[in-house]
């Protein structure tokens, strides 16, 4: 059972990691923006944005952002993330799971060579 | 969709696309009857948009706020015997409802709202959530503004903090199921 105790010693750390960002430049972080309209929730987004969230808490990766658009356009291809690494082009992943979204973190987010099998064209 | 709680998340992205500032989500068992509502106080919808939502096939792409979520909303419930409503107004917010009825065949499972509300909370931690969870005479409440004031500046959105949340979701939510889900 989660207590208050839990919530304060996570803020104790976390205060602490923000401090050691005070100053760094956010517009070099890598984005990873998931696809969440009504088609990407139904083919599984919901799973996958948790899968990258909980791989990059674990990793503890602070220069890293999730966050979520609407439709990306081709709905049979979801659930479809878009990884954006700040100085290359903006990689897109198709029908991915939680298993290959972990992957992708440490593929690409972590070693920086996208997962060319999830990459869209290659489906 | 094969959950509850994903229809949740997809409904009240339409909130989330409203600019709605707080949103409510109630789920509410008694007596053989789930009702689920999204409440929100975004920007509402006209009389002439509000009647075309739940027919999948008069909103366009271009001006569409909703597209399929409402209808797949609407069927789920009515295919269990329950029924659905959804109240606007502009300037004030919308409310979308819809009723289950429990122990019907075709009710999907709520399946998993903890991920559900971090999943929202993650992608829109700007906005105000607030989870009513009752079943019976158990009853959890859920704010983010009460945690956003406990975090004292601290991003609610920090991976470290919504895996707290989901936990701390999961066992009052199991707390209030006692033993059953839902």
């Amino acid at each position: 059972m989660k207590t208050l105790a839990d919530l304060n010693a996570i803020k104790e750390r976390m205060r602490a990691q923000i401090n050691n960002r005070a100053g760094v430049d956010d517009s070099k972080d890598i984005r990873v923006v998931v696809g969440m309209a009504t088609c990407g929730i139904a083919a599984g987004a919901r799973p996958v944005l948790n899968a990258f969230l909980e791989e990059v808490s674990k990793r503890n990766l602070t220069n890293v952002k999730v966050t979520q658009a609407g439709c990306l356009g081709m709905c049979k291809l979801e659930p479809m993330v878009e990884v954006f690494v700040p100085g290359k082009e903006k990689v897109t992943y198709v029908k991915l799971t939680a298993d290959a979204a972990k992957q992708i973190v440490a593929e690409h987010i972590v070693n920086g060579n996208p997962v060319l099998k999830y990459v869209i064209g290659n489906e | 969709m094969r959950e509850l709680s994903l229809n949740i998340l997809d409904i009240a992205q339409n909130s989330v696309k409203a600019e709605a500032s707080k949103v409510e989500i109630g789920i509410l068992a008694e007596n053989n009857l789930l009702t689920i509502y999204v409440s929100d106080n975004g920007k509402g919808m006209t009389k002439e948009f509000l009647a075309s939502v739940t027919d999948p096939f008069t909103t366009t792409r271009t001006t569409r706020k909703v597209g399929m979520g409402i209808p797949l909303f609407k069927m789920a419930a009515e295919s269990t015997g329950g029924s659905f409503s959804i109240e606007s107004e502009v300037g004030k917010g919308t409310k979308t409802t819809a009723s289950f009825v429990i122990d019907s065949i075709d009710r999907m499972p709520l399946g998993n709202v903890a991920e559900t509300l971090t999943s929202l909370i993650m992608t829109s931690p700007q906005i105000d959530f607030k989870l009513i969870y009752r079943v019976d005479d158990r009853e959890f409440i859920f704010d983010t503004a009460e945690f956003k004031t406990l975090l004292e500046g601290i991003p609610i959105e920090s991976a470290e903090i919504i895996n707290y949340l989901k936990e701390y979701l999961d066992d009052n939510i199991k707390i209030v199921n006692g033993g059953m889900d839902l």
